[in-house]
């Protein structure tokens, strides 16, 4: 890490910044295309098309009042909020939003973070999430609270599994190409395009593709893996007992997770700030920047919608059900995922 | 630079709390827990030494040792799961139907 | 500098996170208290330039140990202990405990310093693939062991925790 600490805290604050601006924006996206999917209206009465909505809504939970229930232990309480939102924002440090920028004679690298154990640090700071659920779920003193923490941190620890394995499948394959794999995300990207579209991962390791995603929704909590908070039966799970900005915190941490899961997502399989079929060189100016990084946003939205659309589109597993599919079927399947890759990767076949 | 001694004398120190917490506590899921603090002041000396040594060997050792904690977690929390089905408390001294 | 400065404040939460664990009266405090102590010793190896180390210890521990034990913790619902002074035995135990400790710590804290700190020199820094050269290669056999281990540990889990079935037709 030899830049200055003025341009990482430079980098930093704008990565907090397109984070906390992008939450805004999918919870309306959200709201209209649940709409749209569901042949109602949404919300369009606030500013243009409803575009101001988020902020009303921001307004309205700034001024409800702040309910604790009796016998809840202050500290845990509101930390665990907090808890929740501060891992999802920790991992955006080693999300790279686009290649290297050329000025003058520095070359940045668009990543807050270009250390190499960068996956390794989403993947740590996401276990460390779970915390927030679990102890909000605790410290509200509330039997449905309870019951909602105790899923997330039963769900979080089956398919965290999963995502680390079906990973491993995918780190094998950046190997292939070179002596060493590697952990970090900028140079996953970098080593995809080198042999242009067929080089995305999602070509080279579609089952671990299909596995990371199935749990990266269950480690967000999407739906259809909600059960922490299932509305039917915990009234709110692990949020129950929460109000006002306690509750916005939890709510901001969802969607930043979802966010930076999607972030992850392309970088990994996707092609990063690639486009398909323009070889592109891998240090750029001002203009190339700009051109990466709206064709990464443009693909991380494209999952976005697909994460909401999904949300609307299934309905919510039973209990059971999702701890078969977890370590019955997605378990051994990453496992055996993992077992062909090496091998394919071992005979130079990948 | 932080000499080798400073980090040694903190995992000692690290793995007495430890072992006085297992010593002294009933409850057994503090005991176990207690035990996971000693495992970690291990690692940090391995961690330590690796530093102040040439070679990856210390590395090595600790990502062993973490392996090995994860597995004894697992056989600890059952047992102890099992512990509290048939006794309907965790506390180490009432397990002692084997005792004369 | 910047490490002697992260050495002491990590240092210290590890410190205190020990202590807490020790006194605490209910188990789910002891295991957050219990969790800042391995998020501080993450922090530790941080500063050794153990990266990998690092981020290991926070997935492992923190995020996958001390869960299991906090879902454990939830699930029997424990309530907190009521206070009960110690009994002969366990103040002799907890002395001679101390004792032991105070008998590992004597060379450290006593000894004459060397007059030069052998400079270390990282000839072998341990990042992923380095690390990944020795285990694989020197070490394949504990690794093998250490997965046939975890193997046995995870049938013995299931088994264990298991409610005993009846047998049918009894």
């Amino acid at each position: 890490m030899n830049e200055p600490l003025w341009l990482t805290a430079l980098k930093a604050l704008g990565a907090l910044g397109i984070t906390l601006s992008m939450v805004p924006i999918m919870v309306l996206a959200e709201r209209r295309v649940s709409a749209w999917i569901q042949y109602r209206i949404g919300p369009n009465r606030v500013g243009f098309a409803g575009s101001m909505q988020p902020l009303a809504d921001l307004v309205k939970m700034l001024f409800k009042e702040e309910v604790r229930p009796r016998g809840v232990g202050s500290f845990l309480f509101t930390a665990a909020p907090a808890i929740t939102a501060i891992s999802a924002m920790v991992m955006t440090a080693v999300i790279p939003f686009g290649g290297t920028l050329v000025l003058g004679e520095h070359r940045i690298p668009l990543v807050v973070a270009n250390v190499d154990i960068g996956i390794l640090l989403v993947l740590a700071a996401g276990s460390i999430g779970v915390y927030g659920l679990t102890l909000g779920g605790w410290a509200s003193n509330s039997k449905y609270s309870l019951l909602g923490g105790l899923r997330s941190s039963a769900q979080m620890i089956s398919y965290e599994l999963t995502l680390g394995l079906s990973l491993l499948g995918v780190l094998l394959v950046t190997a292939s190409s070179h002596d060493f794999g590697t952990f970090n995300l900028h140079e996953i990207v970098v080593r995809q395009a080198e042999v242009g579209l067929t080089g995305w991962l999602i070509f080279k390791a579609p089952v671990a593709f299909v596995l990371f995603t199935i749990s990266a929704f269950a480690e967000t909590n999407r739906l259809p893996f909600d059960l922490p908070e299932a509305e039917p039966e915990l009234v709110g799970g692990y949020h129950t007992e929460y109000s006002s900005l306690r509750f916005g915190l939890f709510f901001l941490g969802e969607y930043a997770a979802m966010f930076v899961a999607s972030c992850v997502i392309v970088a990994l399989f996707l092609g990063g700030w690639h486009l398909p079929f323009v070889t592109e060189r891998a240090e750029v100016g001002v203009v190339g920047a700009l051109q990466q990084l709206l064709v990464y946003f443009g693909k991380v939205g494209a999952f976005v919608f697909f994460f909401i659309h999904v949300r609307w589109t299934l309905p919510r597993f039973r209990y059971d059900q999702l701890m078969d599919l977890g370590w019955k079927l997605a378990l051994p399947l990453a496992l055996v995922n993992l077992l062909v890759t090496g091998g394919l990767v071992a005979f130079g076949i990948l | 630079m932080v000499e080798l001694n400073h980090y040694l004398i903190l995992s000692a120190l690290l793995f007495g709390l430890g072992l006085i917490g297992f010593v002294v506590r009933r409850n057994s899921l503090i005991m176990f827990m207690s035990i996971e603090l000693m495992l970690n002041a291990a690692n940090l000396t391995f961690v330590a030494c690796a530093r102040h040594h040439v070679g990856a060997e210390g590395s090595v050792l600790a990502l062993l040792v973490i392996a090995v904690a994860a597995a004894e977690v697992a056989v600890g929390l059952a047992i102890l799961l099992a512990l509290f089905r048939l006794k309907k408390t965790v506390n180490a001294d009432e397990a002692r139907e084997l005792r004369a | 500098m910047s490490e002697a400065l992260s050495f002491y404040f990590f240092g210290s939460i590890a410190l205190l996170g020990g202590v807490n664990l020790l006194f605490c009266k209910n188990p789910v405090h002891g295991a957050l208290f219990l969790v800042c102590s391995f998020l501080a010793i993450a922090g530790l190896f941080l500063g050794l330039n153990s990266g990998l180390l690092a981020a290991i210890q926070v997935m492992v521990y923190a995020g996958a140990i001390m869960v299991l034990f906090l879902f454990v913790i939830l699930l029997l619902n424990l309530e907190v202990e009521p206070h009960q002074w110690m009994s002969p035995a366990r103040v002799a135990s907890a002395l001679v405990a101390i004792t032991t400790i105070g008998l590992v710590l004597q060379p450290f804290l006593f000894a004459p310093k060397p007059a030069v700190e052998a400079e270390p020199s990282l000839v072998v820094p341990p990042t992923a693939p380095n690390v990944a050269e020795v285990l694989f290669r020197q070490y394949a056999l504990p690794f093998e062991v250490v997965s046939l281990l975890l193997l046995v540990s995870m049938v013995g889990a299931i088994h264990l925790a298991r409610r005993p079935q009846r047998t049918e037709g009894v």
